[in-house]
């Protein structure tokens, strides 16, 4: 499969949103926040902010590699089959737009080209380590009630945000009014259920888009992919197929996190500006990633 | 990118409000003085618009805006509080350190006597939590992450209950369906506490959540805590559904029956008291009798030739099945014949309490013996002919 002939628009779009959002938000973190139910895995608290040329350093290090975080040992076309991902629905559900991404139709049934799906995949769980990396804030979002407690749950330990319940008109589109005048709105979505409960596109898809967030979202082969930015078609509506997705989800943004940490730690360490920031000797479990990501994948 | 052009462009706009302000005036001025210059051809005299930025056009008053109290002026409230406290202990002549909110409120009442009949109205000084409303702090850090991880759905405590309560519910049936696997599941049959205990009501659990519910949410949550406790749960389960019942106090229960007396002869007594309408009656009834009612010396036959009355006066010792076994004087003043009956009756079945068990005494309440009938005559309407007569309606 050629990856190149089939993303449509990709490749370009997805960095300059995230760039933008992370350049506006503050790249310091200061510590000492009271926190009662709060997010487990929570960013460097209690630590003095980095010289302004360090946490440039820093946040520049992964965008040099086309897969700094190596994303791709996580899942394989196989373990994507085993957890059914391929399964569609019914020919008759169907929408137009997912036919580039389906590979047939077995007894009525549309199966989706999991080799597509692992290419997207792939970006999207790179996108979305890369925006955890500069600390944005990533918003679960899905209907399903079924998978309600699950998402909330992963949203939880990974040290994010969740939104399964009923979707207020104007959250994104006019959230001074309903939230705090000076609130930060998510710098990323993540749809695991593109449809409510009434089988039409999420508001979260549209408002999104408008508020100029970028969006992952799992399509199944009855919903509209167009307005998402990284779509991911698999199924959504098995169990192990959800549960995969969120623990590939909760993985990337924690070891994002893990990675973020251990850069800023490292320099602290060097002071000065060290001799090669992405340290091979760097302590942590996701060095072999960080070698892997650094020589070897320099993909066209 | 919302949040920073909210702010700047709040700045921008005040400023051109303002700007346009000053403009507009002096357009006004200007217009005018040219006007007058026309009218009374000396264009030297400039009038001077006499303007008054009055807030007469939005409501600003202090009543209507949302007073939002920072977490600093809460606090100096609260050392205000304290140290006010002991001071008035001092003056009290009282020991600061066991000065509880009973001696602060007597103080209080000693100290500004007040004559107004609106209780709210009086000097009060209680601790600042109860008198300023609950608010919300600021809901991120400096960094602008919000700190609850439901934040972005609007209403976070609610939800994450919700949550809560759910995965309490998810991992007290994994129990069950572990058990099951073992062989060790037992059907053991839920006892609960019928009467005694209630549901909080929805602007309870409003105020314990700080947000705002609506009517399905409230249901929704009280569904989800039925299904937690109609499963078997363990001592955490049972003390987490435990935090979302009252109390309520037992009607029957806050009735006080007067033990039985006895007088010379041994004979056990009992006296009670009743009213209806305008009469008064007092009833002693004797413990051993055959039946025999006299009313202010009279017997019952002779003061009530109504059969009507007479059965008002059985009705207590029918009711208990005690119809010849007891002996009742009574004395009544007031009313007409229906209500002396009534206050009788009344007086009868409160002095019966002391000669019967409490399951009968809760049967009576229930009947409504041992309740004092409320109405009374209503008042005549000035432009009416009675209480609810109108006068004859005429078309012209």
């Amino acid at each position: 499969m050629a990856p190149g002939a089939v993303l449509p628009r990709l490749l370009g779009a997805g960095e300059g949103p995230g760039v933008a959002r992370a350049a506006g938000a503050p790249p310091g973190r200061g510590g000492g926040r009271g926190r009662a139910l709060s997010p487990r895995d929570a960013g460097p608290a209690c630590s003095p902010p980095l010289r302004p040329d360090l946490s440039a350093r820093i946040l520049s290090e992964p965008l040099k590699h086309a897969d700094f975080f190596n994303v791709k040992e996580l899942f394989s076309v196989r373990s994507l089959f085993n957890a059914r991902v391929h399964l569609g629905h019914k020919a008759g559900c169907r929408h137009r737009f997912m036919e580039p991404y389906i590979f047939g139709s077995r007894l009525g049934q549309d199966i989706i080209d999991l080799e597509q799906t692992a290419t997207h995949l792939q970006l999207a769980l790179n996108f979305t380590a890369h925006v955890a990396f500069r600390g944005g804030i990533i918003l679960f979002v899905s209907r399903a009630r079924q998978f309600s407690h699950l998402i909330e749950s992963t949203a939880w330990s990974c040290g994010e945000y969740a939104h399964t319940r009923y979707f207020k008109g104007g959250l994104l589109t006019n959230a001074p009014l309903l939230l705090g005048p000076r609130v930060r709105l998510p710098d990323l979505v993540i749809f695991l259920h593109t449809l409510n409960n009434v089988f039409e596109p999420h508001v979260a898809v549209r408002d999104a888009a408008k508020m100029n967030i970028p969006t992952v979202g799992i399509v199944d082969t009855n919903c509209n992919p167009c307005l998402i930015t990284y779509p991911v078609p698999g199924n959504d509506d098995s169990p192990p197929a959800v549960q995969l997705f969120c623990q590939l989800f909760h993985t990337v943004v924690t070891r994002a996190k893990e990675k973020r940490r251990q850069l800023e730690a490292l320099h602290r360490l060097q002071g000065a500006p060290g001799p090669h920031p992405a340290d091979p000797t760097a302590p942590g479990a996701p060095s072999p990633g960080a070698q892997a990501g650094l020589g070897v994948d320099h993909s066209p | 990118m919302a949040a920073p052009c909210v702010s700047c462009g709040a700045a921008a706009s005040y400023r051109l409000f303002l700007a346009g302000r000053v403009s507009f005036a002096r357009e006004q001025g200007l217009w005018k003085a040219a006007a007058a210059g026309l009218q009374t051809g000396t264009s030297c005299q400039i009038l001077r618009l006499k303007h008054s930025p009055a807030v007469t056009t939005k409501k600003n008053v202090a009543a209507l805006r949302r007073e939002s109290y920072t977490v600093d002026f809460i606090k100096k409230q609260i050392e205000e509080f304290n140290i006010g406290k002991r001071h008035l202990a001092n003056m009290m002549g009282e020991d600061p350190e066991t000065f509880t909110q009973e001696d602060i409120d007597r103080a209080i009442t000693y100290l500004f006597p007040s004559g107004l009949f609106e209780k709210r109205a009086r000097p009060i000084m209680k601790h600042p939590e109860e008198i300023f409303p609950k608010q919300r702090a600021i809901q991120w850090g400096e960094d602008g992450r919000p700190f609850h991880f439901l934040f972005y759905t609007g209403k976070q405590s609610y939800y994450s209950l919700m949550h809560e309560a759910y995965g309490k519910v998810l991992h007290v049936e994994e129990r069950q369906d572990q058990l099951r696997a073992k062989g060790l599941f037992s059907e053991k049959p839920k006892t609960k506490d019928p009467i005694g205990s209630r549901w909080l009501i929805k602007e309870e659990l409003e105020e314990m959540l700080v947000e705002k519910l609506s009517d399905q949410d409230y249901a929704q949550f009280i569904r989800l805590l039925e299904r937690l406790s109609a499963l078997p749960c363990d001592a955490a389960e049972e003390e987490f559904v435990g935090r979302f019942r009252r109390t309520v106090t037992v009607q029957s229960k806050k009735h006080l029956i007067e033990p039985l007396q006895y007088d010379e002869q041994g004979m056990a007594f009992s006296t009670g008291q009743g009213k209806r309408k305008t009469a008064n009656a007092e009833a002693v009834v004797y413990g051993h009798g055959s039946g025999k009612i006299e009313i202010n010396g009279v017997d019952y036959l002779l003061y009530f030739p109504v059969t009507q009355d007479r059965e008002q006066l059985m009705f207590p010792f029918h009711f208990l099945d005690r119809l010849g076994k007891h002996d009742v004087t009574c004395t009544v003043s007031g009313g007409g014949r229906s209500s002396q009956a009534g206050a009788i009756r009344l007086a009868v079945a409160r002095a019966l309490c002391s000669f019967i068990t409490e399951d009968e005494v809760e049967w009576m309440r229930q009947a409504g013996l041992l309740t004092t009938d409320p109405r009374v005559r209503e008042r005549k309407k000035p432009g009416q002919e009675g209480a609810r007569r109108k006068f004859t309606w005429k078309k012209r």
